[in-house]
């Protein structure tokens, strides 16, 4: 699908000198929705930092007590007390815009009957409830 | 109210410049005329060098879109009175090359739109004596809103995605895609599904969503293409473990 685009060419009544206009290196900031856009997708790396979190402390239970102990000490620091609250209020704009994407790429059919958006939007958060729940209950129960 | 409003015009002459520079119109603003007729007043009365496509004025015909203040628009429904006190900057659709003043060079869309074969595909045609291909309002209403497509490409104007790659196939070829997928006369999806899950085709879309934002017709793209991503990912799948003639 190549562009017949004569770019130097000379005007002439044949030869048409099309204008085209480069997108800006900035162009997210154009708009308030194409920043919303970039926050969203920059989102995922606040998402990727807690499974590299989770895998660090996973590693720290292997290889014993002492190994547990120094990396919550690590933790409490205030500079990653502070990454991880970042973190965790990105992630959270992380899952709520998705959460509000989902019912617009998701259409459920029950038997012939279309589920309206809404019901998909509130299953979502019911999950999300619900297993944070089951998380809740497995710390409290230990 | 103000009785008049003033009117950023985009002019590019290409025998003359070689860059987009602006004129002035102070134009009269009822509470009745869109943006459209300001342009042609401006037309008929004060410059008739100005070069811009319209045809319809109802919203039907697609040809009026342009840039108001920044948003993709239909002209033919966009009201004067909506940005008093003005001005009103009037530009040529983004993502576009212009050819001329408000004019810009649609043929990257047209040529795109037939490799999607938007129209109804058919393993072998029925004979007429066969009857007509039924269907129910519910099976009409799947596809429904992708065919109130009007391809006035204010989507493509609003995608950055197709602003920064012109390869991506955009937001209109795709759901006009759709709305024959989900047409149960229609038998194509698996030829279509060759150009749309191409890197070039849905997976291009990083759904910024504002193609839906902007439609005049509510056809909402960015769904369609979400949509189709999920059909595609469940079909690749498919063809994985159920191997092909199985």
């Amino acid at each position: 699908m190549s562009h017949p685009v004569n770019h130097g060419h000379v005007y002439t009544d044949y030869h048409p000198r099309w204008l085209r206009r480069r997108v800006s290196t900035y162009w997210w900031l154009e708009k308030p929705a194409y920043f919303a856009f970039i926050l969203r997708e920059l989102t995922c790396l606040p998402v990727a930092w807690f499974a590299i979190y989770l895998l660090l402390l996973i590693k720290a239970l292997v290889d014993g007590p002492a190994a547990y102990a120094q990396f919550m000490a690590w933790s409490a620091s205030p500079w990653m007390i502070l990454v991880n609250v970042v973190s965790f209020v990105l992630l959270v704009f992380h899952a709520i815009t998705f959460f509000v994407a989902a019912p617009q790429a998701l259409v459920v059919h029950l038997g012939r009957t279309k589920v309206p958006g809404q019901l998909v939007l509130l299953g979502h958060y019911a999950a999300w409830i619900a297993a944070s729940a089951a998380v809740v209950w497995l710390l409290v129960r230990a | 109210m103000a009785d008049r409003i003033k009117l950023q015009v985009a002019r590019y002459r290409p025998e003359q410049e070689s860059e987009v520079t602006y004129d002035e119109f102070e134009v009269p603003c009822p509470k009745d005329w869109v943006v459209l007729d300001g342009l042609n007043h401006v037309k008929d009365r004060m410059d008739g060098t100005l070069a811009y496509r319209w045809s319809c004025r109802m919203g039907i015909c697609g040809s009026c879109g342009m840039m108001v203040n920044g948003e993709p628009k239909l002209t033919c429904a966009t009201f004067l009175s909506e940005y008093a006190p003005g001005p009103i900057r009037v530009e040529p659709l983004r993502n576009f090359p212009v050819i001329r003043d408000l004019i810009v060079d649609i043929g990257d869309f047209m040529r795109k739109l037939v490799t999607v074969k938007p129209w109804i595909v058919r393993d072998e045609e029925r004979p007429l004596s066969a009857g007509e291909y039924r269907q129910t309002p519910q099976e009409m209403d799947e596809y429904k809103p992708y065919s109130m497509c009007i391809n006035c490409m204010l989507c493509y104007s609003a995608c950055p995605i197709y602003g920064l790659d012109p390869k991506f196939l955009g937001p209109a070829a795709i759901a006009l895609a759709q709305r024959y997928n989900l047409d149960n006369r229609d038998q194509g999806s698996g030829e279509r599904m060759e150009v749309l899950s191409e890197h070039e085709g849905i997976w291009g879309c990083t759904f910024v969503g504002e193609c839906t934002k902007v439609c005049p017709k509510h056809v909402d793209p960015a769904g369609s293409i979400q949509r189709y991503k999920l059909t595609a990912a469940l079909e690749s799948m498919k063809s994985f473990f159920v191997p092909r003639g199985a």
